[in-house]
């Protein structure tokens, strides 16, 4: 897994490429926090170049939005395929979480 | 790591959590009579199968890399059986709490084993509770695709 960081106005994109899992979850949770002890307030976080996200995955992502959220951010998400879709839906995280198709949609207007 | 017979497959792996991946693909690229049921195989199985892993090196073996796990996984036609064991001192699966519930959404973790029963046909303790079972069927009737209920 890799992830590409950049900044749209005000929101930081992360691109995540590869399965998001319990060996390189660490990884992202690290450099997320890294910009939000720096300042940054609104992530989208992109899947559309990842395949699979397992349980320490989803737990990461939601550990980074509980942060964010008391920090006075938002994390949002966008890509989900159709299996990972699945997964956030059986756990219920689609509801915990603003979910764009691509990730355009998930920076507009936030 | 050893082939029993042309259908199964046994693996013994040292604790790390780095190798999961490897072992997950590995297994799945030996499972060459479920390739036509490549959704049940890429999410279902895939998911259950790290899942039960990471429980194994994570939780039973408490990330020591002097202990293993082993991997035994029984292919055929209409099924596909994985078994997982570690040598911890094993667990209760019925105290783990429901993740989906209001209380616990926002937990960082507690979603492996709920993954697992919801994507698998069967999924089965021994009374110590470190040795995971787990059933795919992979005709139509058995488990479901997608997380609705066939």
């Amino acid at each position: 897994m890799s992830f590409q960081v950049s900044k749209v106005n005000d929101v930081t994109l992360i691109e995540v490429e590869g399965q998001l899992i319990v060996g390189n979850r660490q990884e992202l949770k690290q450099g997320v926090l890294e910009k939000l002890e720096g300042g940054d307030l609104k992530f989208v976080i992109d899947f559309a170049n990842t395949g699979y996200i397992d349980s320490s995955g989803l737990g990461v992502l939601v550990s980074l939005s509980k942060k964010i959220r008391e920090q006075g951010g938002e994390l949002r998400l966008s890509s989900l395929n159709e299996d990972l879709r699945t997964l956030f839906e059986l756990t219920k995280l689609d509801t915990l979480f603003r979910i764009a198709d691509e990730k355009e949609q998930a920076l507009e207007g936030f | 790591m050893s082939d029993p017979n042309d259908g199964d497959l046994v693996l013994e792996i040292p604790t790390d959590i780095q190798a999961i991946a490897g072992t997950v693909d590995y297994v799945m690229s030996r499972c060459v009579t479920c390739q036509s049921h490549a959704r049940k195989l890429n999410l279902n199985f895939r998911v259950g199968l790290t899942e039960a892993l990471s429980n194994a090196m994570m939780y039973g073996n408490g990330h020591d890399p002097s202990k293993n796990v082993v991997v035994e996984v029984v292919m055929s036609q209409g099924c596909l059986q994985a078994t997982v064991r570690d040598q911890g001192t094993g667990f209760d699966p019925t105290l783990v709490p429901d993740p989906t519930l209001p209380e616990n959404l926002s937990r960082s973790c507690g979603r492996g084993l709920f993954l697992m029963r919801e994507l698998l046909d069967e999924v089965s303790y021994n009374d110590r509770g470190n040795e995971v079972t787990l059933v795919l069927r992979l005709e139509s009737g058995g488990a479901f695709e997608g997380g609705a209920q066939a």
